[in-house]
């Protein structure tokens, strides 16, 4: 319930001193929840992995040897493969949950029952997506 | 409670709507990328440079630069409004973040015209 008070102009509004409770700890975690702490995790995640990427976008296009270099990385060195897999996950799953914020934000899974069944198909969507990145790195 | 005077547009409608124009340039750069990396599986360098002098590419990924930039500040302000109460703290964490994001975009500008 959101809570209002009269302004001195005699407008209601939103009462900016309500109680915020954000300490993680004490918050139960439904699905819905998890998907949602799990957007704000891939995002600093992709913030930093961004390195990698500007990284091998910087190499790939810089000159031939640069490109071979890239490829070469991706196709032998198993940390290589494991970086670009962690990026391109977090990618993966930020992409997916942001297309599920998007039609709510149109309104739809806004109710319980609908909005837990998309919570769920995000979770599936984004690891068979994941999945199949591995398969293609690897 | 923490204030509004390190959002982006110093506006939370403002933000709103940015956060999520910035967000369909991202997806589309994202699907177009993966495509074409899935669909050349033989890619050479030349094909690969020749990708990136094109200018429509030269506009779609600075616009993607510039998205990376607004969604990342956008995103980490509100997590770090959300979870760093100590103004100092906040203030450090967000000066960090506005660094790296300057970085990113001013290396992702210098590889597409670089020198």
């Amino acid at each position: 319930m959101i809570d209002h008070s009269i302004d001195k102009n005699g407008v209601r509004v939103v009462n900016k001193k309500r109680p915020v409770n954000l300490d993680i700890a004490t918050i139960s975690m439904p699905v819905t929840a998890i998907v949602s702490i799990l957007h704000r995790v891939t995002g600093v995640i992709l913030f930093v992995g961004l390195a990698f990427l500007f990284y091998a976008f910087d190499l790939s296009l810089d000159s031939q040897e640069g490109f071979d270099q890239v490829v070469n990385a991706l196709q032998t060195s198993f940390i290589a493969k494991f970086i670009i897999w962690g990026v391109v996950s977090a990618l993966m799953y930020h992409f997916v949950a942001g297309i599920k914020h998007l039609f709510m934000d149109i309104g739809y899974f806004e109710e319980l029952e609908s909005g837990q069944m998309a919570a769920k198909a995000n979770l599936v969507i984004a690891a068979i997506l994941i999945l199949v990145v591995g398969v293609w790195i690897w | 409670m923490v204030t509004q005077i390190t959002s982006f547009g110093r506006s939370g409608l403002y933000d709103w709507m940015v956060q999520r124009v910035s967000a369909i340039v991202l997806s589309l750069y994202t699907v177009f990328i993966l495509g074409y990396l899935v669909m050349n599986p033989e890619l050479t360098y030349d094909q690969w440079s020749a990708l990136f002098e094109a200018t429509w590419m030269r506009i779609f990924t600075l616009m993607t630069l510039l998205s990376i930039g607004v969604h990342s500040w956008i995103g980490l302000w509100s997590i770090s409004t959300d979870y760093l109460k100590a103004t100092g703290v906040r203030f450090f964490f967000q000066s960090l973040c506005g660094l790296a994001m300057f970085v990113y975009i001013t290396w992702g500008i210098q590889v597409l015209w670089g020198l």
